[in-house]
């Protein structure tokens, strides 16, 4: 059994007293040393599905109306508060988007990570300062012994997230749920915080669930890749045999959308419409108003997960045909 | 080349951090360091660096959102870097911005229609609001979308429809030069599809200039004919846009251009 087991979960929002559906029948699996790729675009319910599992969709509006989310053999969803808190931050941590606005302002980044290894470690805050030490020289923070006592706005974004990173392995967890967790940085920042992550990985074992709208970062750092569109997981595979052939129309748009730099090309496909929101009502697959090559079929039913290669499941009525 | 429509000439931007201490020294911050650049008529210029590199200082002194410090701006021969604001008022029309943010740009108490029309009637191209809606309604059409989302406010709109109305604002006046900052970075992919080839095909269709500021290289190579990249307030390479992508001639270049991550794709094999 895999260390994160998510199976047909279900997200509903509610809004002027109706359950509308965020995320739909979505499961996944990850283990230990390996690196899922969520992708898709915003309101696709990526993030959701993050805060699911991290139990962060507190609240009435925002709630889980089915399925199940496994980690390590214990059910998430039926943890008393108590117990999920145990393991948030501890056996699973997550990073954020944005390094700017997810540390504390005043206070001292040392203090921030030592609040957190506190809360689940039995350490002297002595003995918690040296391992922020360790982990702030971990994600290469240069001066570690020094940065420590620094304040959040004295680091650039890039420390920042690094900072974030370091937070978010206090406690050596063994699962990371990346959130967009380089989109606010610079390209060359970026590569050093995937780098980073990749090298920790090899080094902790660490499963990664990685989100991001980009496939460029998805392609370089992910085993596995889960497409999603609208609340559900349109294609997933291996990424090599993901990329290799596109088998759904959103995830070949979603490509070619996307300016190169080692190309010119005159005009993007871009994919036409929007994602639909969520007050419209749609009939059969979610896709098809913006798809090409939809049928029928595509109007009326909603398509099932079938296997188009080995491992590589998809949710379209007509899988890796392109559009004339 | 024909005449260039903008030529700007050793701007600099420097801001004067105060000390912590009262005779402490003051540190300078030169932001933008020397930067010259000309765009002729129907170009596309795209400004490319990392955060913190000037880029948006120099759109935001360009569009007098900020006094530059010393330099020159020639925009039709006229040097309007360092006029006063009534002095520029005039070219404002002109030289138009578009934003980064679409959710800060749009004055959220306003309708789209007085986002819109407002500009039209200080512009003085507009005298009625029948008139002004009827633009707005064409205009809404050109950005693709519903002219009937006029009578709304900004909250309810996507991130890509706001930049779409922002276009929209820019678009409405009719301007020489558009300068972008970051117009698409906040967008999701499919969507800033839609929005560059928008933008490109505004630009090509009425021939206005662009001085296009990003940091990703991607966008850049899909819009420019001509890329400068920036780094620590200055220039360090600016030629025509193959040249900078096939055959970078300054490391920072080249080293931008190795950590994009990159799709390993089928497509290569078939």
């Amino acid at each position: 059994m895999a260390l994160l087991e998510v199976q047909n979960l279900e997200i509903a929002v509610s809004a002027k007293g109706k359950l509308l559906p965020v995320v739909q029948s979505v499961s996944f699996s990850v283990d230990d040393n390996e690196t899922l790729g969520i992708v898709g675009e915003s309101g696709c319910g990526k993030s959701l599905t993050a805060l699911a599992i991290m139990g962060l969709l507190g609240g009435t509006t925002v709630r889980i109306t089915g399925g199940s989310i496994r980690f390590d053999g214990m059910d998430l969803l039926t943890l008393s508060e108590r117990e999920r808190r145990s393991i948030m931050g501890n056996q699973m941590a997550m990073i954020f988007q944005e390094p700017m606005t997810s540390l504390n302002p005043v206070y001292r980044i040392g203090d921030q990570i030592i609040e957190n290894i506190r809360q689940h470690q039995k350490m002297t805050k002595a003995q918690a300062r040296d391992r922020v030490v360790e982990l702030l020289s971990l994600v290469r923070i240069p001066n570690p012994s020094e940065r420590v006592d620094s304040f959040p706005h004295q680091m650039s974004g890039g420390q920042r997230q690094r900072v974030m990173i370091a937070m978010a392995l206090s406690c050596d967890p063994k699962l990371l749920i990346a959130d967009e967790p380089t989109t606010a940085l610079d390209v060359t920042v970026q590569k050093e915080v995937l780098d980073l992550m990749a090298d920790l990985q090899t080094r902790m074992g660490t499963a990664i669930i990685l989100i991001s709208h980009d496939l460029g970062v998805i392609s370089e750092t992910s085993n596995k890749v889960a497409v999603m569109y609208r609340g559900r997981v349109a294609e997933a595979a291996e990424t090599e045999s993901l990329f290799l052939e596109l088998a759904h129309p959103y995830t070949r748009g979603l490509l070619n959308s996307m300016p190169v730099v080692d190309s010119d090309v005159d005009w993007l496909e871009a994919i036409p419409g929007r994602v639909p929101t969520l007050e419209e009502e749609l009939t059969g697959c979610a896709f098809h108003p913006r798809c090409a090559s939809a049928t029928e079929l595509c109007l009326t039913t909603v398509p099932k997960e079938t296997e188009f290669k080995h491992g590589h499941s998809v949710q379209c009525h007509f899988p890796g045909k392109v559009a004339p | 080349m024909s005449e260039p429509l903008l030529s700007i000439v050793d701007l600099k931007k420097h801001y004067h951090t105060k000390s912590l201490w009262p005779f402490g020294k003051k540190q300078v911050i030169k932001a933008v360091d020397g930067v010259s650049f000309e765009i002729a008529p129907g170009e596309v210029l795209s400004l490319v660096g990392e955060s913190g590199c000037g880029k948006s200082t120099v759109g935001r002194t360009l569009t007098h959102l900020e006094q530059a410090t010393s330099g020159h701006a020639l925009f039709e021969g006229q040097d309007f870097l360092m006029m006063s604001s009534s002095e520029f008022r005039p070219l404002r029309r002109e030289i138009q911005m578009i934003f980064q943010d679409p959710f800060a740009s749009l004055n959220p108490r306003l309708k789209i229609e007085q986002t819109l029309g407002e500009p039209l009637f200080i512009h003085g191209l507009c005298s009625t609001w029948e008139e002004a809606r009827n633009k707005i309604a064409i205009m809404l059409e050109t950005v693709g979308m519903d002219p009937m989302v006029m009578k709304r406010h900004p909250h309810e709109f996507s991130g890509g429809q706001r930049q779409r109305i922002g276009i929209a604002r820019v678009m409405i006046l009719k301007p020489k030069l558009v300068i972008a900052d970051e117009a698409v970075s906040a967008l999701d992919v499919s969507i800033q599809a839609q929005v560059l080839n928008l933008i490109k095909k505004l630009q090509q269709d009425s021939g206005i200039s662009m001085l296009f500021i990003s940091h990703d290289l991607g966008v850049v190579r899909h819009i420019s004919n001509r890329v400068a990249v920036m780094h620590e307030g200055k220039i360090v390479e600016i030629g025509l846009k193959n040249e900078i992508f096939e055959a970078p001639k300054h490391e920072y270049t080249r080293k931008l251009l190795s950590s994009i991550p990159r799709v390993k794709t089928g497509r290569e094999l078939v």
